[in-house]
């Protein structure tokens, strides 16, 4: 155990390292790159992600993906902003929590038709990936929230706060506190690990895998419907053909160069949170360096295929034993 | 084999009643947009409905989910098949639908691109609506900014993709008269971003505008998300007074911005009367009332006369609206 | 080790299947409650349906012309068929027919007559696909997330290639394959139905389709018999390479233009066919029959309803729910019935 709580500070670090590394070279390129402007740039374009990525990251410790993540993202964010729209008279945090329990409200589905039907999550969260959107549109009668329609505190709450750190970034970094709160101290915490090191012995220890899960979907759609807020106090206005499209794969590429394994059991918040800052760093350096726009998904892929083949590598015991066990 | 038989003889069982309208019927028109959910797209959709109102033309929308290039393609084929006497389209891409176009216009079907044109393919295509002079769109975007920042300084251009043909247009026309007019001499373009059209990259784009051109005096956005993140970024930053925004946006969209003070104006035009020109010029060329060629002149009501010019292309209004404190509670769109 | 059960999926262990010790099934019931004969069940009523549902659908011009626009998609899935029946899962192809035809677009834009630009893509398949395969057999990653990476990877690279131009420009002779008629019939449609006779032969009667089977089963019961396991699936993932190359052609030949987008979404398309057509998500079972009659089917419901103006909010609600109560579906059966 010891030894393999080593090996998560060894790979956080890595991270670390491969952060600072990052912003040391782009600093060199681009001496402008290193300044506390590009720090705020950086930190309001992570929020969005890094709620999201809490959420899938306990998805993956489980040994379960959710693709359907940007779809859900896209209804509590219509759902939310019909609530602002059409009743302004209501105060913010209902429309807070209309987002957040709707987005619960679709993940505990995809957690029901997993567990229950014993499918994998990968074509479930597939077939609601085009399920929510479809549902978004009926919803919002393929009507756009218009700026107007997002209260004005909400779209503040991406500006400004008391301490002037803007609140989505307290938010978020307050998310993902909780979720490291949840996961170390909590006991269903700790079960979600044991679940996804092994799916097979979990039930004999007494874990109740099936409501586990299905509470791991749950929370995973829930930050989804929190991060939709955070999208409409970011960008000020909720489309619901464009609002989380193509948003899951984002926040795969964050959590998983973040150290989370996809292979179940393994992966800590402080990684996530390095790589969520890692992706949104790359996100803020690639037009302030000039480079095209059009390199950022390539990138994206070749990091996560990275990420993985490191993953196996570090389980194997280095590139030699990897190899060798190959054979089959 | 067997089994695709059984499937087309199932198919066939029912009564064949493909294609063609009865004649006498009324003029059938449909319109598909980019892609839906697009509140600008809502406004042409409108002006389709109250002119087909009046015409007495039967009208219906159908639209993809994405604006991705082919999005459009199996549902111009199904309004074929439908028997529909005009497709009005937006095209998601300038050649793309070239092929599916010829085809329906062998069929008699009459292809309006509204909106916007498709460049070098004009010929797949009976004729395009146009919302304004886009000679006018460029020289005039400059002339709004350059009037908020004093005619001096370091501006830069925010535009969609790389190859948006319109925008490309207007740009060029931008450089243009930046170069030429002795007015804009001091007028500095230093880059143009590209924003997607995406709320998420447009945002990250305009950040990087500000932070690598600490002395940026304004910014131009000639298409509606870019124009709205702009100003959305420049309100979060804090630095409306420092950098002006100004570019093609819709009033509701623009709205917040005008009324808190982060945009004093920006421009457009009217897609509603895009959609009610387009209604009766289709009508009418269906008809047989309107030539459809160069020179031709009809009255649409409520906009006057209008002229059909070289390539079968025909504008709706000749100026761009400003939208400005003034006027934006006039608009609704 | 079949590596679909190691990666994120299961949420439970794989269910241990106990053979039942009542009295064997009759065999018309087993004939019967196969996926493929539910597929075919679904494929007439949505065929009725949809001539219900407007006036204008039951012409079978207008069918066949409508299906060139799916059926890119369904002749990789065929190949994704098989994939699957091994107990992998390709996600990548609709990124691989974008990368492939923007390499074809970009090859051509630079001079080289057009077999060779076409050499230039089938070449692209193969690689690409190679680089699914060594990732999967020889690194042993999950194929699920490798080609989730790799589907990221091929659509940047594509986008990197041809930025957000599109390419056109291709001679007339090169262009429009599926207004290209055999009868009433488009190539494209041709094409796939001799890709789906051959595949079926292969897996039917071929000792790899057998081993393919096997494979999926039980992986190490396949180790241990002597078959070739990291072979046959290194090479299913290069024919998925391929196939992707030659649908991303068709795609170019159908257009007359590339752009990086294309195909944007296409691996739910496939997926959703594959399961349609009864594949066992989990390996080891599955049909070219069922995929091919699933094929139809969507031709039909997506045609159907986007010829009835059927809002795309609908569509787009139907096909979500159509994959989960497809594998649903499947899932039962299989659990019912064993071949």
């Amino acid at each position: 155990m010891n030894q393999v709580s080593r090996l998560f500070r060894a790979r956080e670090a890595g991270i670390f390292v491969m952060l600072v590394l990052f912003v040391a070279v782009v600093s060199l390129i681009q001496p402008r790159f290193f300044s506390t402007e590009t720090l705020r740039i950086v930190l309001l374009a992570v929020p969005l992600i890094l709620v999201a990525a809490m959420g899938q990251m306990m998805v993956l410790v489980a040994r379960h993906v959710d693709l359907s993540i940007g779809s859900i993202l896209g209804f509590s964010a219509i759902a939310a902003g019909m609530v602002f729209r059409d009743h302004p008279e209501l105060p913010l945090f209902v429309g807070f929590a209309v987002g957040v329990l709707s987005g619960a409200a679709l993940g505990f589905v995809n957690g029901l038709v997993v567990t229950v039907f014993k499918l994998p999550s990968i074509i479930v969260t597939l077939g609601t990936l085009s399920l929510y959107r479809g549902l978004l549109f009926i919803l919002s009668g393929s009507k756009q929230i218009d700026p107007n329609d997002i209260p004005e505190p909400l779209i503040r709450m991406a500006q400004t706060s008391p301490i002037d750190i803007p609140w989505i970034v307290i938010i978020a970094f307050g998310v993902a506190f909780a979720t490291w709160l949840f996961l170390t101290y909590s006991q269903i915490g700790r079960q979600i690990y044991a679940i996804g090191s092994n799916p097979v012995a979990a039930p004999l220890r007494g874990i109740r895998v099936m409501p586990v899960t299905i509470l791991v979907f749950t929370l995973s759609g829930a930050l989804a419907g929190l991060a939709g807020l955070i999208y409409a106090a970011r960008f000020g206005y909720v489309n619901p053909g464009i609002t989380g499209v193509g948003f899951e794969f984002t926040v795969i590429a964050a959590v998983v160069i973040g150290g989370v394994s996809i292979n179940g059991g393994v992966g800590s918040v402080a990684g996530t949170v390095l790589g969520v800052l890692l992706l949104g760093s790359v996100q803020v350096a690639l037009p302030i360096l000039g480079v095209s726009g059009f390199w950022q998904n390539a990138i994206y892929g070749g990091i996560i295929l990275i990420a993985l083949v490191i993953d196996r590598t570090v389980r194997q015991g280095g590139l030699r034993g990897l190899l060798a066990r190959g054979g089959a | 084999m067997l089994r695709r038989n059984l499937m087309l003889a199932v198919a066939l069982g029912a009564t064949l009643l493909s294609g063609a309208a009865y004649a006498g019927d009324p003029v059938s028109i449909v319109y598909i947009p980019k892609n839906t959910g697009n509140p600008y797209f809502d406004s042409i959709i409108k002006g389709f409905e109250d002119g087909c109102k009046t015409l007495g033309c039967e009208f219906t929308t159908v639209a993809p989910a994405s604006a991705e290039a082919t999005s459009q393609i199996p549902f111009v084929t199904a309004q074929i098949q439908r028997g529909v006497n005009v497709v009005a389209i937006s095209p998601n891409s300038p050649d793309a639908l070239n092929q599916v176009f010829d085809r329906a216009r062998a069929k008699g079907t009459i292809i309006l691109s509204v909106n916007s044109d498709m460049p070098g393919n004009e010929t797949h295509r009976d004729a395009a609506i146009l919302p304004v002079d886009f000679t006018k769109t460029g020289p005039s975007q400059v002339e709004l900014l350059g009037k908020q920042i004093g005619y001096e300084g370091e501006i830069a251009i925010l535009s969609a993709t790389t190859d948006a043909p319109d925008q490309n247009v207007w740009i060029a026309a931008m450089k243009d008269t930046l170069e030429k007019d002795p007015k804009y001499a001091k007028m500095k373009l230093v880059t143009i971003a590209y924003g997607d059209d995406d709320p998420q990259k447009s945002t990250t784009e305009t950040e990087a505008l500000l932070a690598n051109y600490p002395n940026l005096k304004g910014i131009i956005s000639p298409t509606t998300v870019g124009v709205a993140a702009a100003a959305q970024v420049v309100e979060t930053a804090k630095k409306a007074d420092k950098v002006k925004v100004v570019g093609l946006g819709t009033p509701n969209q623009m709205r917040r911005f005008i009324e808190n003070g982060t945009v004093e104006a920006f421009q457009l035009w009217s897609p509603y009367n895009q959609g009610l020109l387009a209604a009766n010029f289709a009508v009418g060329v269906k008809n047989g009332t309107i030539k459809n060629e160069a020179g031709t002149v009809f009255e649409v009501p409520g906009l006057g006369k209008v002229t059909v010019e070289k390539d079968s292309v025909i504008k709706t209004q000749a100026d761009l609206t400003t939208f400005d404190k003034t006027n934006i509670a006039d608009f609704n769109f | 080790m079949n590596s679909i059960e190691k990666s994120p999926i299961p949420a439970t262990p794989p269910r241990v299947i106990v053979r039942e010790a009542a009295a064997p099934r009759p065999r018309w019931q087993v004939w019967l409650i196969r996926p493929e004969v539910v597929t075919l069940l679904l494929l007439v009523i949505a065929a009725i349906v949809a001539t219900r549902l407007s006036p204008f659908f039951a012409d079978l011009g207008f069918i066949l012309e409508s299906s060139t626009y799916y059926i890119e998609f369904a002749i990789v899935a065929l190949v994704l068929t098989i994939v699957i029946i091994s107990g992998e899962i390709d996600l990548s192809p609709a990124a691989q027919m974008a990368l492939s035809a923007c390499l074809f677009g970009t090859a051509f834009k630079a001079g080289a007559p057009i077999p060779v630009a076409m050499g230039v893509s089938l070449l692209s398949g193969l690689v690409m696909g190679a680089f699914n395969g060594v990732l999967v057999t020889v690194l042993r990653l999950p194929s699920i997330i490798v080609t989730i990476g790799t589907l990221i990877l091929y659509r940047g690279l594509a986008q990197v290639l041809a930025g957000d131009k599109s390419i056109s420009g291709f001679p007339s002779w090169f262009v429009g394959i599926d207004y290209r008629m055999v009868g009433i019939v488009p190539v494209p449609v041709l094409i796939f139905i001799a890709a789906s006779i051959l595949l079926g032969l292969f897996l039917g009667i071929t000792i790899y389709g057998r081993q393919i089977y096997q494979i999926g089963t039980s992986e190490i019961a396949a180790i241990h018999a002597g078959i070739r396991v990291r072979r046959i699936k290194m090479g299913l993932f290069i024919a998925s390479g391929l196939v992707s190359s030659i649908a991303g052609l068709m795609v170019a030949s159908r257009l007359g233009s590339v752009r990086y987008d294309l195909a944007t979404g296409g691996e739910l398309t496939m997926v959703l066919i594959v399961m349609l057509g009864g594949t066992y998500i989990f390996g080891g079972r599955g049909s070219i029959l069922g995929t091919f009659l699933a094929a139809w089917l969507l031709v039909i419901i997506a045609t159907g309803m986007t010829v009835a103006n059927i809002a795309i909010n609908a569509q787009l609600t139907v096909m979500g729910l159509l994959l989960i109560v497809s594998i649903i579906a499947t899932n039962a059966i299989y659990a019912r019935s064993q071949r």
